[in-house]
């Protein structure tokens, strides 16, 4: 134990950084993507085969936010245990927030030409702007709202949730009771959130116009630098001496109470980081993708983002971004492909991963794996024994 | 004279009344009829309807409308064509000689019907002839006059439709003919609805404390919204105009009893709607309180359960509909066992490839049924295609029970209240009573002890897993009755049937039960307050903080299960 304290508290942190392989990766990749890519298509010309064209450098930039959001779910799942299939709701939250403020950017080039209220207030012949609209005419009010407003339901919700020791599998339920009672009450006209169409039509971001390449390129690197940022925010936490509680808390909760611990103060901490980071990623998204609409509530969608940790390796944040990209990389391409085959690969790959890479993608690479290097494959072997010896072992 | 213009009305009943709408059949029928019956009795002389007609002309649309319920009041059965062309624009006036006459287009030229004959009297271009405009105020009136007109049609239908207009449209004018309508009925029950209205019409009309006061008694013995808006309205004028104060008394009271008795059949109604949905959400929860509250799995293919036994009976249903096409409504029951055994199979094969290598992992558990469900849901819609299916229902489903007082009991829904309870009976013996149940229950409570004493735990855990699959499937059965028959099926009841397990206590089947009624009658509550889907967020909201209260819900169970 000592001996972790001298490892990890007292180096700065630049040093433990460094020797975060993975991360490290990661990091470079961010850092030639979001030079390499907005170079590609900004400046070499269209016919180069270098050319990066801007539905590519679109579907990219779609790509990181999610990854981010895969971050702030492996961040509470993978190093705290906390399963949340409602975290869609904070990322939709924070995409709203974005979305208020694009509405209102639209200003009266709207169908119906009104300066202050958006298009849909005035087809259901609202007169003036409900309170909460207020404000989101201010760039650097809607970002702040877009981690707050989730950072302050991850709050509440966790505060009543992790004091009265709800844990495991009921949490799991009840955020998604959360996300799709969020889903029905978006869904309705009266909110003011645009009912089932959402938030869509956007015209500009800034003043610059979210047609443009430039606004595209920019909208990447952001997403790029996000990324990044949060990437090694989660790191600090899960390397710090709260991260080494929150993993203890993730194997043996109940241990880690009776040692004197208050445990619900550490998961509600990092349930709201996780939020914050979420609101984020939907607040990236929206210009990106030009709509936000009651869908991004959908229970499934939530539970499709654990899909995509599981994938890349729980409990390894790289492994988080790498399944993001996986998934949705695979989701494009069958999509398109072959549509129908699509659901058949996801709930596969539900099933395969579970049962067969219980440590994702990066723990089948033995560089990367666990710090026993335990290969997938012993994994699996030593699964089934178990499975066979503990066929009847406690349910 | 009465007998015989009785007798020419119901001729005219026969052949006109009940082909209303069609104007230029009934116009020649008319005709016939007129030309072929020695010239009876009308209430009204030829030159009196002629006089009244020419009213219809007026520049006024309250004259105008003072001339259509006095036509309609006489009850002269050769209003009704006249009125109806008014309505269908029909109606004309000849410029030669400013006569008000019945159009009839005749290829490119235009018959004159004579209004008081009804015989052919001229021929002309559309330009000899100009239309009398209606507005909305008229046709309204048009309506109302033709409505009270019907309450003479030999058809019960026709006339019980005539009676609803008539109580609707509350005109005094209308009182006579009413009155000479319920002279003529027979029938008990409309009877008591034409009373009813003549009291609405007498409430108003009455001009003594008397007349006012038995108007008063008549309606307080009635249990409507109609009534209720009716008494209330006469409320506040009686007192806006300072009638007798007993008068006033009277309707006060006559309206608080009404509308006490209209809430007790609202909450009535509420508590019935509540137990409907209550016995949706158990049947859509009780397989799962079996695999979840039994065995602790999480389940998230249960509502794929659900699908494929709702398929299974269209796939019932289609064997039955080619093989014995009279023999369809039986097919429902054949489905019954037929959805147990497909869903109760599927099960036990999910339970042995997937989730006996994950007990004790819970979380992973979730995700990997969670992949079992799309995978089955994207089989079915590659199988059956993605649109809805049609389960039609049974004879004895459909159909529905009315009770007094507008509530009405749809009998699906009572079956499927009925079935529910059949389905918790039989589990609860199931589990109680057979060698199966304790075995069951034995490895539910020590997996180990029951294996060293004998018990094949793998084996129960196949069963039991394929028990409460089963179940699922013979929920679906019964919901393919009430909602659509789509791949999308389960994904709507699979939030609810977690959340009436985890409300009702995971492992307690009774829990299960009270947990579905209370969340569906709190529901139901909730709805005429706050709308349907605001509802629905409420007890969503609600049930995230009973959680926090109540984190093993409603019966947790107590000692060393809890921590299984």
């Amino acid at each position: 134990m000592t001996d972790y304290r001298q490892k990890y508290q007292m180096t700065p942190v630049i040093g433990w950084l460094l020797r975060d392989r993975g991360g490290m990766i990661l990091l470079g990749i961010l850092i030639v993507a979001s030079i390499l890519i907005p170079v590609g298509n900004l400046i070499v010309p269209e016919g180069s085969a270098l050319h990066v064209p801007t539905w590519m450098m679109s579907l990219l930039g779609k790509y990181l936010c999610y990854a981010l959001l895969a971050l702030s779910v492996d961040l509470i799942w993978g190093f705290c245990g906390i399963l949340s299939l409602g975290h869609g709701a904070f990322f939709a939250l924070g995409g709203y927030a974005m979305g208020m403020y694009l509405m209102r950017q639209i200003g009266d080039r709207g169908v119906y030409g009104n300066p202050e209220l958006p298009d849909f207030m005035v087809f259901l012949n609202w007169t003036e702007l409900p309170w909460y609209w207020y404000g989101f005419d201010m760039f650097w009010f809607a970002v702040v709202m877009a981690m707050f407003v989730p950072g302050l339901l991850a709050f509440v919700f966790g505060f009543l949730a992790f004091r009265s020791r709800v844990t495991g599998v009921y949490l799991s339920i009840i955020t998604q009771a959360m996300t799709y009672a969020l889903l029905l009450a978006f869904f309705r006209n009266d909110m003011g959130f645009g009912g089932n169409n959402g938030l869509t039509d956007f015209k500009d971001l800034l003043g610059f116009s979210l047609q443009a390449d430039g606004t595209r390129a920019a909208l990447f690197i952001a997403s790029c630098v996000m990324l990044g940022i949060c990437y090694v925010v989660a790191r600090c936490i899960t390397n710090s001496r709260l991260g080494k509680v929150l993993i203890a808390i993730r194997d043996a909760e109940a241990r880690v109470r009776f040692t004197g611990y208050r445990v619900e103060y550490y998961k509600l901490f990092v349930f709201t980081v996780s939020a914050v980071m979420a609101g984020i990623a939907g607040s990236l998204y929206v210009p990106q993708v030009g709509i936000i609409n009651p869908g991004e509530f959908a229970p499934a969608l939530s539970i499709e983002i654990v899909i995509w940790v599981a994938v890349g390796g729980r409990g390894t944040l790289y492994g988080a971004v790498l399944g993001a990209f996986i998934v949705n990389y695979a989701k494009t391409f069958f999509t398109g492909v072959m549509p129908d085959f699509w659901l058949f690969f996801l709930g596969g790959l539900f099933i395969a991963v579970t049962l067969f890479l219980p440590k994702g993608v990066i723990g089948a690479v033995p560089a990367f794996g666990s710090p026993d290097r335990q290969s997938a494959f012993s994994t699996l072997r030593k699964r089934f024994l178990n499975g066979r010896a503990n066929e009847g072992g406690k349910a | 004279m009465r007998t015989v213009m009785t007798a020419v009305l119901c001729r005219f009943r026969v052949r006109a009344n009940n082909s209303l709408p069609v104007l230029f059949a009934v116009a020649a029928i008319f005709a016939i009829l007129v030309l072929a019956s020695p010239r009876p009795a009308y209430a009204f002389s030829d030159e009196e309807l002629r006089n009244v007609t020419e009213q219809l002309n007026h520049k006024s649309s309250t004259k105008k409308v003072e001339a259509i319920e006095a036509m309609a009041a006489d009850g002269d059965p050769r209003v009704a064509p006249i009125l109806n062309a008014m309505l269908e624009g029909n109606l004309f006036v000849r410029a030669s000689d400013e006569h008000v006459v019945i159009g009839e287009k005749k290829g490119k030229v235009w018959n004159h019907i004579d209004v008081v004959s009804g015989e052919v009297v001229g021929e002309s271009g559309s330009k000899e002839l100009d239309k009398i405009k209606i507005n909305n105020r008229l046709r309204g009136a048009l309506r109302d006059a033709l409505a009270a007109l019907n309450l003479f049609s030999q058809d019960i239908g026709i006339r019980t439709a005539a009676v609803e207009q008539v109580m609707d449209a509350r005109d005094p004018s209308m009182l006579p003919l009413l009155i000479r309508a319920i002279e003529r009925e027979e029938d008990a029950t409309l009877l008591a609805r034409m009373e009813l209205a003549r009291a609405t019409m007498a409430l108003a009309a009455g001009e003594t404390t008397e007349e006012r006061l038995t108007a008063i008694e008549v309606l307080a013995s009635e249990t409507t919204p109609q009534i209720r808006a009716v008494l209330s309205q006469f409320v506040a004028s009686a007192e806006a105009e300072g009638y007798q104060p007993e008068v006033v008394a009277a309707a006060k009271d006559a309206l608080a009893d009404v509308e006490g008795r209209l809430s007790m059949w609202q909450t009535l109604g509420d508590v019935y709607r509540g137990i409907s949905l209550g016995s949706v959400l158990l049947l859509a929860a009780v397989g799962l309180a079996i695999t979840f509250g039994v065995m602790g799995v999480i389940n998230m293919a249960h509502g794929e359960m659900i699908m494929i036994g709702a398929y299974t009976t269209f796939v019932v249903q289609q064997i039955f509909s080619s093989v014995i096409p009279s023999g369809s409504p039986w097919s429902l029951v054949i489905a019954v066992p037929a959805a147990f055994v497909v869903a109760g199979l599927v099960g036990i094969v999910i339970e042995r490839c997937v989730i006996r290598f994950l007990y004790g992992r819970p979380l992973e558990t979730l995700l990997a049924t969670w992949g079992v469900s799309l995978v089955l849901q994207q089989a079915i819609r590659t199988i059956f295609g993605a649109t809805n299916q049609q389960v039609t229902a049974p004879d004895f489903m459909s159909g529905a029970l009315e009770l007094s007082n507008g509530l009405v009991l749809t009998y699906n829904r009572l079956w499927i209240i009925l079935f529910s309870l059949i389905v918790v009976g039989g589990i609860a013996i199931v589990l109680r009573y057979t060698a199966f149940g304790l075995q069951m229950r034995a490895v539910t409570q020590n997996r180990r002890m029951a294996g060293s004493v004998g018990i094949r735990t793998g084996y129960v855990d196949a069963l039991t897993f394929g028990l409460g699959s089963g179940i699922a499937g013979i929920a679906g059965v019964a919901l393919s009755q009430i909602s659509n028959v789509s791949p999308n099926l389960g994904q709507t009841y699979i939030i609810d049937s977690f959340m009436v397990v985890v409300f009702g206590g995971v492992g307690n089947l009774w829990g299960t039960v009270l947990g579905a009624f209370s969340l569906g009658i709190v529901n139901k509550f909730l709805e005429p307050v706050a709308g349907a889907v605001l509802a629905k967020i409420f007890v969503l909201i609600a049930l995230i903080l009973f959680i926090q209260k109540r984190p093993k819900g409603l019966f947790a169970l107590k000692g060393r299960a809890v921590e299984a």
